[in-house]
Formats: C-alpha cells, structure tokens, sequence
C-alpha cells in the first residue's frame, strides 16, 4: 500500500474481475431459468441446465419396431430400422456407446455388438442407432423389443414449451388467458393514477393553500403504510358497494396504493420546474387548469414516465391485489403470477412449465426494464434521495 | 363482455371521467360560481383561487383516504373485535390469542431476522458494486444486468431460486446448482434446502437480496458521484490508499443516502409476503408476519388476529414512517 503506482494496474484488474464475477452472480439464476425453457422435460430432468450447452450421455429406453414390421430373408426373421426414430422423426445426431437387454444390465454390449437372445433372436445395434434383428423363428410379441442404450446426444433446444403454454388452445394451465387478464389489469391501473396524481401534485407543487405543507407530509406519510392493512377494511368495502372480486376493484386498490408515490415523485419534480414560466404564464391570463395541461404536463414527461414504469412493473408483478381483490372462486380473471403460483403447487416437478410459464411472465416487464431504464433510475433518484 | 373490452372501457371511462372533472369543475369554478367579471370580480377571482386547489386534489385525496388512510384505523378497530360474536368489541383477546401461538413467534423472530440480514447485504453489495461499477468502461451494462431483478415479479424470482435450490434424490444428476456445487465439494448426499430450519429462511433471504441490490446500487452509485472531486483529490495528494479513500472520504459524504436506502429496503422486507408464500409458504420454521397475516385473513378466516397481525406490520413500520415524515417536514422549511 506504500506505492500506489506500482499496484495501480493490478487493483483495476481486480476490479474488472469482481464486477464480472459479481454480474455472473447476479445472471445465472436467471439464465438457468431462460435456457432451462428451451429444454424437453427429459433433458431438465437427467443433467442440470450449465451441461445443455455440451453434448449430454443420457440413459435411454427404446424400443425396436413392432413384429408386424418383420420381413423374411431366407430361413431368417429379420426386423431392422433405427432406434432413434419415433414416428418417423429421426435424432440421428446421437451416438450409442453401451446398450443391453435388460434393465439390470444396461451396459452389456457396446456399438456395433451382437446380443444373443436365445430363442428371442440375435440383436445388433450400431452406434448411430441402427439395429438388426434376427430370428430363426417369427417373432411373435405384440410390442417391439426393449433396448437400453447410454448415447451421447448434442445440444438440443426446442420451442416447443412456449408452443405448449402459449399456444395450445386445449391446455387448460396455459398463460394465454393469465397473460391477457394481467394485461387488462395492469394499463389502466397505470393511467389512471398518473392522471389522478398529476392534478394533485400540481396543487401542491405550485398553489398555495393553508394545509398545504400537512397534505404534503400526509402523503409522505402514506407513502410507507404497509398494504396488508387495507385488505380486509376493503374487501368489505368492495362487497358493500356491490363491487365484488373482480377488475374494477382491481383498478381501484392499485389505483389507491399507487398514488402516495406517483404525487410524491411528480410533486418533487413540478417543484423543480422553473418558477418564471408558470408565472409568465399567470400574468399573461393563462388560467391554472391551462397552465397545467399545456405548460405542466408537458415538462414533467420524465417525471410521468418514471412513475409509469414504476406502476407498470409493480401490477405486472403483484400477486398480492389480484389473489384478495381480483380473483373470485370460477378462476376466470387469474393474472399470471397466480397461475404460476398454482403451478409450483401443482407441477412442483415439471420444470419445462414452470420455466417457461415463468419466463412468460418475465419476459415483458424486462423488456420495459430494458428499454425504459434511463427513466427508471431517474425516478427511483427522485423518489429515494432527498 | 370480453375483459379486454371491459378494459378499454374503463381506460376510456376512467380516463375521460377524470379529464371531464377536472375540466368542467373549473369551468363551473370560472363561469359560475365565482365569475371574474362584474363587481365582485376582485373578490371572486380570490375565492375562486381558494377554491381551485381543492378541485385538483379532490379525486387524490378521496382515494387516499378511502384506500389507505381509513383501513389503519378500520384495521386497529377489527383487531379489537371479534367477527364470530358479531364483531362485538374483546378488547385486546385477539392480541392475547396471537401471542399464544408459537407461529407468530416465529414468524415476528424470523422477520427480525429478514430485517437485520436483508437490508444489510443489500446496501453492502449494492455499495461494493456502485464503487466497483464507476471505475470501469463496461460499467453501465454491469450495472444494468445487476439492476436487471428489479423489473422481475417476486413470483418470478421464486421460480428461478426455487430451480438453483431443487433437490434430486443421491445417484441421479442434480440439475439445482446449489446441490451440484454442494455434491462436487464432497457433500456426501443431496440436500433438501428449503426444509431446513433457519438456514432455508437464509435461502428465502437471498431471493430478496439478490433483487434489492440493483435498487441499493443505483441509489448509491448517484450518491457516490455527488461527492466532490476536491476531496477525493486532496486525500490521494496526502497519500491516501483506495481503501481509506473510500471508508474514510467517501463512506462519510453518503451516510445519509445510505440511512435512505436502508430504510426503503427495510419496508420492503416488513411487506415481504411473495417469496414466502412461493417458495415455503411459511412451512418448515419460515413464516413471516405478512404471509402469516395471510394464512389467518384468508385460510383460517379470523379476521381479528389477522388484523391484529397487521396492526404488528404497522407498529414496527411506524418509526420510518415518523422519521421519513420529519425529515420531509425539515427540508420544505
């Protein structure tokens, strides 16, 4: 530590290492989810998702094709065709190493031996998956024979999953509908407050009247009340006015959650706006309503989009509104994160839905995230530090 | 209806509803209850500047009051009564009854634990990548990717965790990462990590870490160039090394962001209800007082010690909520 200069080099080094280190951290759960998405739910299943990327030796179960296919050569019986192919769609990537008979003896033979299966034939199996089969007598089983093969196969990603949850009219657990419902729920929930806070910060940013500076602290006060103590209070609010479980409510808790921040954040950013102008405005005869709506709210476009973003994301992801206020008992308005959270109940295993259910679900608020970043920082600066 | 339909229409209801009032509210405020013209016109024009802020937050402060100031109180009032005697007033029974259960206990221990933990990670990493982030060209895509879970649902984040902490049985290949790792470091057999006590509440941590971070970075990061430059300067000329530079300059300067950030993070975690309810839904010694508070509004139906629970939520939120409220009250003198 003496010399600066001289270990100057090696700490900026160690700088680069860290943050790689750390944005690695940070990446591969998310990035285990996302590829895990693209993978069958054999592949999930046999070898974690950092192995997709090489070419994986699995375990596999197959099947020789059925008696009826056998053929007469001579004296012989003989069935032959590829392993790998299932109703005619062939993996011939795959290499078999090791196969057997039976499932106590996986391993027996190796590519390209001959099993002799006594009065159930000779079977050859090579190691792109080919097999003969071969009788002195017919063969006389409904189902083909069983082989175990160990292959190595190459990576191997489908789109299938997303197909399976999108797309899928018969899938009763698929998020088509759960994305629709999130998505009606979500836009107006982030409209309205913005319109709501956007008059009321203006009163408070740039109109005087007595009990101004207690509205102000009111809301800042608001701005930390816990939400779980309004669920019930409102909940029975809602039934007496005859509102029920169902969007509107929806609307109107987040719309009531939502507003402490968005007057807070535009109320702190109209302050900021420069005082001759709405004071020009004034003298000129402009009326208040019209200084706001062509002077304000033009000039407070990053304060709007800010909390937008922050409103957006925040409906998106709620799970909390839409179990108390949003969904009754038929299930016909439930929002995403609902669904997924049904879904670790009830498919805890079935990591190719989950995922892909998931990234369903994630992939929108990250693509705002990504684009909208700039107002998304700026916002939280506005909100936090003060 | 279609809800898609019925969305629109409440965006165009909803929407023009509130243009409309906002509209026709001031041009019966103008034109005819106080009109600036005629003998009173200077005394109208003055009423009607009185008048008008209120028009503007009419719609806010309904909504505010109906939808978070009036439940603290309808809330503490159901927690003093019983729904199964009719809402009759039991004084302070529900409170007795929940401090009966050991369930709340853990869940008010484990939550101590969230806040001490949580907050604390976050803000550290979130300071170490601030510092590390401002020093280097690829930076801002650093940053971003670590501000990346802010964008995702908890739910979401749930699911992702809940695969890193998956458990296949000994023999077969593990496809979670925290067994791999934990397998090819000569653990002797797969572990079920969300089923241990108090280490699987640690694991529920991470989640919330992992996503708070960004925020605490973000924050930070704007802290940290805000100091002045001057400073910073005048310690390396006396011969300060990066570490002092950083725990005794810089540290100091930005104590306040960090109390901010602190504080946020800390009511962040007092809410925290998601991950639990994904991830353990309080089973295995996890339990926390807003997924507790859950368990007893909705599964049990005992609306007097879910409320009671909440009022507990309020309580230990209250202190922020008097010092955020004084510290606003001191900047706007």
């Amino acid at each position: 530590m003496d010399n600066i200069a001289g270990t100057k080099s090696s700490l900026t080094w160690a700088v680069h290492l860290s943050v790689a280190l750390l944005v690695a951290l940070w990446l591969f759960p998310t990035v285990g989810l996302l590829v895990s998405s693209f993978r069958t739910a054999d592949q999930i299943a046999t070898s974690g998702w950092w192995k997709s990327m090489f070419p994986a030796v699995q375990n596999l179960t197959l099947r020789t094709a059925a008696p009826s296919d056998q053929v007469q050569e001579g004296t012989l019986y003989v069935l032959q065709g590829n392993l790998f192919e299932v109703d005619g769609n062939p993996r011939p990537e795959a290499t078999i190493s090791v196969w057997g008979t039976s499932s106590r003896n996986i391993d027996a033979y190796e590519a390209g031996q001959t099993a002799d299966m006594g009065e159930d034939g000779r079977l050859t199996v090579q190691e792109n998956g080919q097999y003969r089969l071969e009788g002195d007598t017919e063969f006389t089983d409904r189902r083909g024979e069983r082989v175990f093969v160990t292959a190595e196969t190459p990576p191997e990603f489908t789109w299938r999953n997303y197909q399976n949850v999108l797309f899928d009219p018969t899938n009763r657990e698929g998020m088509t509908k759960a994305f629709f419902n999130t998505l009606t729920v979500t836009i107006p929930a982030t409209i309205i407050p913005i319109l709501v806070a956007a008059f009321a910060a203006y009163a408070l940013a740039w109109m005087d009247f007595p009990g101004r500076a207690l509205l102000i602290a009111a809301v800042v006060g608001l701005l930390v009340v816990p939400l779980q103590l309004a669920l019930i209070p409102l909940l029975r609010l809602h039934n007496e006015l005859g509102i029920g479980k169902g969007y509107l409510g929806a609307w109107m808790a987040h719309t009531g959650f939502g507003l402490p921040l968005a007057i807070y954040l535009l109320r702190n950013y109209m302050v900021g706006l420069p005082k001759d102008i709405i004071e020009n405005a004034r003298v000129d005869g402009a009326s208040e309503f019209q200084i706001f709506v062509k002077i304000i709210l033009p000039l407070s476009f990053p304060a709007l989009a800010s909390f937008a973003i922050f409103q957006f994301l925040w409906t998106w992801n709620d799970l909390l509104v839409a179990l108390v206020f949003l969904i009754d008992s038929t299930g016909e308005t439930t929002v995403m994160t609902k669904q997924i959270v049904e879904l670790l109940g009830t498919r805890g295993g079935n990591w190719e839905i989950l995922a892909t259910s998931a990234f369903v679900s994630i992939a929108v608020p990250l693509m705002v995230f990504f684009v909208m970043q700039k107002y998304l920082v700026r916002g939280l600066l506005a909100g936090s530090v003060k | 209806m279609h809800p898609a339909f019925q969305g629109l229409l409440t965006i165009i209801v909803g929407v023009g509803g509130c243009v409309a009032y906002y509209y026709f509210s001031n041009q019966f405020l103008d034109r005819v209850l106080c009109p600036a013209r005629g003998k009173h016109a200077g005394r109208n024009i003055n009423r009607a500047n009185m008048i008008r802020p209120w028009l503007f937050l009419m719609p806010a402060l309904i909504a505010l009051g109906l939808y978070l100031a009036y439940p603290v109180f309808e809330t503490l009032r159901l927690s003093l009564t019983d729904r199964s005697q009719g809402g009759a007033f039991v004084g302070l029974a529900n409170y007795q009854q929940m401090a009966s259960e050991p369930k709340f206990w853990e869940a008010l221990t484990n939550n101590f634990l969230w806040l001490l933990i949580v907050p604390a990670f976050s803000t550290m990493f979130g300071l170490l990548a601030a510092q590390l982030t401002d020093r280097i060209g690829w930076g801002a895509i650093a940053k971003s990717l670590i501000f990346m879970p802010m964008a995702i649902s908890f739910v979401g984040a749930a699911v992702i965790w809940k695969l890193v902490y998956d458990t296949r049985p000994l023999g077969q290949d593990q496809i979670g990462v925290m067994n791999a790792v934990y397998l090819s470091l000569g653990g002797d057999e797969p572990q079920q990590w969300l089923t241990i006590p108090f280490w699987n509440s640690i694991l529920l941590m991470v989640v919330l870490i992992w996503i708070q971070t960004g925020f605490a970075m973000v924050i930070l990061s704007a802290a940290l160039r805000g100091i002045p430059e001057e400073t910073i300067e005048a310690a390396i000329v006396d011969g300060a090394n990066p570490f002092q530079v950083f725990f005794q300059i810089k540290m100091p300067q930005i104590s306040s962001t960090i109390v901010v950030v602190w504080t946020t993070i800390t009511i962040v975690v007092l809410k925290v209800f998601d991950i639990v309810f994904a991830m353990t839904n309080g089973q295995w010694e996890t339990q926390v007082l807003a997924n507790y508070m859950y368990d007893k509004l909705f599964r049990a139906n005992d609306w007097g010690v879910g409320s009671a629970s909440a009022m507990v939520i309020m309580l230990l939120v209250s202190p922020i909520l008097v010092w955020n409220v004084y510290n606003a009250r001191k900047e706007m003198r």
